[in-house]
């Protein structure tokens, strides 16, 4: 057993939390969530040519990491300072995707994303399909050689700033259906998509993307037709670690925050801290971190493992996450008192952050019915 | 026992009812359903209307010109406004200065102040909490001067946390008039004219964007000694008084049924698994249980709510009520966005004008996030639910907590 990172992960960490304590303080990061692109374009490329996007992918596909521990070291520093650049949707999801299933024609865009250069969007979730990541109505028929896609994809993050799209849409079978489901690779000033977008409540941007009548070569398939369920849910996972590790690193910084006004903030001639009904209160959330940390690093671990383990594990730390996130965010907020509830405060956004993370590929609830389904079968 | 309301209680409901069918302006409501910000004018349009109807001070004596309900009476007013979706009435002025000059203020005092409270001329905030001074009220440290000819308290400090502040004309204000003594004894009660030379109000825009409390800043503002309410440095008797009234209707039980139901609404147009999330066991099993909770609750607000019909002050039930009240309505809030799934994402931001003009609704919910996270303050304001506990300790256990 070794539970410390290797050196060039804590390299990686180290200059990547240096990097964002010095420029992505609550200020900046405030006048880029009020800004009309919702991120930071300076900020994307410093953070590309810093190795962070390659950080996210395996050797094989052009990147020098790419595993569980990888995605958790990038994404807790991330969370920690609140950061709203579109790491997971364009790397982790559009790019991983192409790099799983693409050709190698697909592949070259791989080059790009990690340079900085290309902004990609999942499109997937859908009005009705909730949590549920099988249940895809969109449709794509052939159309001589081209398939024509129709359908409509809810909350696509980044869907304004992206320059293609990863659409998920159904060749066969029934909306539940695992089988049948295919993606394609769409550029996003295609003909018949309009984009409605809007701002988020924890920061970025997202879309409601219409899909009609919007026709592309056969060749914009990723991987083969109808087979492409196995990916998504490989690629779900890896987000959901990035998730949880995110909110990991969120969770730090609200406890951080916390105690340090515990021990500052005086009423009644001395430290909140100091009445026991704030410091057992403070105790709790420091043995929830220890718990949340332990449940990540399982999760990451076992992203490389076997269908079962990795699923499992996955659901197991999204549902402690969402627990004790709640109970950090929400124990934070009230401990601060009034102060915690100004947006001008750095724990606002991240109690924003970390509450919001539950609504993202299955909240709480979700991971636990799932877990047990998966013990079950 | 008897659990059913009297026959004249059924009928003031009734009664209730019909008024809000056709007084309460349909625009309002929706409003009001959906979340969405009422702005001064709405208030004020609200105000009239049941001024009009001599409704709007429920709690005033009747020769100040109230209603003079009871307390069952006011309990089924709030649900059925609650239960309609009619607006809340701002309380500042009539439900916690009022009461104030009405016991303590000076016959010149009541018959000026009351009747513009009634009329709407005056917009009242209030200005107790400041940086230094949260749940340590008695610590507070804006300062009161007289002046030497006597005329006038010159004012200087800073109030925070000021609800609805930047409508405001009037403000109330605990203010330090004797730095010698005893905290609680050098505290006096003063109402200053937001207009004076030297007032500044700056917004304190909170975590949902919304521009609800403010800052007010005070620079060498002469008020009239005329404003001094009852006698200076007894103004700590007088806020004392005062929290007792904003905490009428603390368990928010109206505010909790209708949450509840929207719950309910939202969750029967959600769907997972191909089926409503309403079906989804563990989801109604939320549901129940705060269900539950409430049912419970709000039968122990009506058996505090009967002993102050007949007469008896409430003591810490209403510190009871705070507590479990508002970890009811968040844990509601808490559901609206669970329900939701990933369209509790967006946001109406008002800080990007323009570009959120047609936000993603398919479920109708509203902003269910945004209010969860306003709604924080709940167990935060009017005494924290860390002071309230304390209360309830200290005097369930004889001052040995």
């Amino acid at each position: 057993m070794n539970f410390d990172l290797t050196e060039e992960r804590q390299m990686l960490q180290d200059s990547l939390r240096r990097f964002l304590r010095d420029k992505y303080d609550t200020a900046t990061r405030n006048k880029i969530l009020e800004s009309d692109t919702g991120f930071s374009a300076d900020i994307w490329n410093a953070l590309a040519e810093l190795g962070v996007i390659g950080a996210l992918f395996t050797e094989d596909q052009g990147g020098f990491g790419g595993a569980g521990f990888d995605i958790a070291v990038v994404f807790e520093e991330l969370g920690r300072a609140g950061v709203v650049e579109p790491f997971l949707d364009t790397a982790v999801l559009g790019g991983g995707l192409i790099a799983d299933l693409g050709n190698d024609d697909q592949k070259a865009h791989v080059e790009e994303v990690i340079g900085g250069a290309l902004q990609l969007a999942f499109a997937h979730g859908e009005p009705a399909s909730r949590y549920d990541i099988n249940r895809v109505t969109t449709t794509a028929k052939a159309d001589g050689d081209n398939i024509v896609l129709n359908g409509r994809k809810a909350v696509v993050v980044n869907a304004e700033n992206a320059d293609m799209l990863v659409v998920s849409a159904r060749e066969s079978g029934d909306a539940g259906d695992e089988d049948g489901i295919s993606l394609f690779l769409v550029p996003a000033d295609a003909k018949g998509i309009t984009l409605q977008g809007y701002a988020l409540l924890a920061g970025g941007r997202a879309a409601e993307i219409t899909l009609d009548d919007v026709s592309v070569p056969a060749s914009a398939r990723l991987g083969e037709a109808g087979k492409a369920f196995k990916a998504i849910e490989a690629r779900i996972a890896a987000a959901n670690v990035a998730i949880c590790a995110e909110t990991l690193g969120a969770m730090e910084t609200a406890c951080r925050l916390t105690r340090d006004y515990l021990m500052t903030r005086k009423q009644f001639g001395k430290p909140i801290g100091t009445f026991q009904a704030l410091a057992h209160r403070m105790s709790d959330l420091l043995i929830e971190m220890e718990q949340a940390r332990s449940a990540v690093i399982v999760a990451a671990g076992h992203l490389e493992h076997d269908h079962k383990a990795r699923e499992s594990h996955v659901s197991a730390a999204k549902n402690l996450l969402g627990r004790a996130g709640r109970l950090v965010a929400e124990d934070s907020i009230q401990m601060h008192g009034g102060i915690a509830m100004t947006q001008e405060y750095e724990l606002a956004h991240i109690a924003k952050r970390i509450i919001m993370s539950d609504h993202r590929f299955g909240d709480t609830d979700h991971h636990l019915e799932r877990y047990i389904a998966i013990a079950a079968a | 026992m008897d659990l059913s309301y009297s026959d004249e209680e059924k009928a003031f409901r009734a009664e209730v009812r019909a008024f809000l069918e056709e007084k309460l302006p349909k625009e309002m409501s929706d409003k009001i359903r959906k979340g969405e910000e009422l702005g001064k004018k709405g208030q004020e349009e609200w105000h009239a209307i049941l001024n009009a109807q001599g409704w709007l001070a429920p709690n005033w004596p009747k020769n100040f010109g109230g209603a003079e309900w009871d307390a069952v009476q006011r309990h089924i007013f709030e649900e059925e406004t609650a239960a309609a979706y009619a607006p809340r009435i701002v309380p500042f002025g009539l439900s916690m200065l009022a009461p104030v000059l009405q016991k303590f203020g000076s016959q010149e005092q009541n018959d000026y102040w009351l009747p513009r409270i009634l009329s709407g001329e005056d917009w009242w905030c209030q200005g107790y909490s400041e940086p230094g001074a949260g749940s340590d009220l008695a610590s507070l440290k804006t300062e009161a001067v007289l002046n030497e000819e006597g005329t006038h308290y010159i004012v200087n400090g800073q109030k925070t946390w000021t609800t609805l502040g930047q409508h405001a004309n009037m403000i109330f204000c605990l203010v330090r008039t004797d730095k010698k003594v005893k905290q609680q004894e050098g505290i006096s009660f003063l109402l200053i004219d937001m207009e004076t030379p030297g007032v500044e109000v700056r917004p304190i825009i909170l975590l949902d964007g919304t521009h609800e409390v403010n800052e007010v800043w005070f620079t060498d503002c002469k008020v009239p000694v005329e404003n001094l309410v009852g006698k200076e440095n007894e103004g700590w008797t007088y806020a004392k008084y005062l929290l007792t009234h904003e905490r009428t209707n603390i368990a928010g039980v109206g505010f909790s049924q209708a949450g509840l139901t929207a719950v309910k609404r939202i969750a029967r147009a959600e769907m997972s698994g191909g089926k409503p999330l309403m079906e989804n066991p563990h989801f109604a099993a939320r549901v129940a249980r705060v269900e539950i909770d409430l049912m419970a609750m709000s039968t122990t607000n009506l058996r505090i709510v009967s002993k102050a019909a007949a007469g008896t002050a409430p003591g810490v039930e209403s510190s009871m009520l705070k507590v479990k009240g508002t970890i009811i309505r968040q844990e509601i809030n808490d559901l609206a966005r669970r329900a939701a799934g990933a369209y509790a994402m967006p946001f109406a931001s008002e800080a990007i004008e323009g570009s959120n003009l047609a936000l993603p609704d398919p479920l109708s919910a509203g902003p269910v996030a945004a209010q969860y996270f306003n709604n924080r303050k709940l167990s935060i304001f009017g005494g924290s639910n860390e002071i309230q506990r304390q209360i309830i300790a200290k005097t369930m256990m004889g001052g040995g907590a």
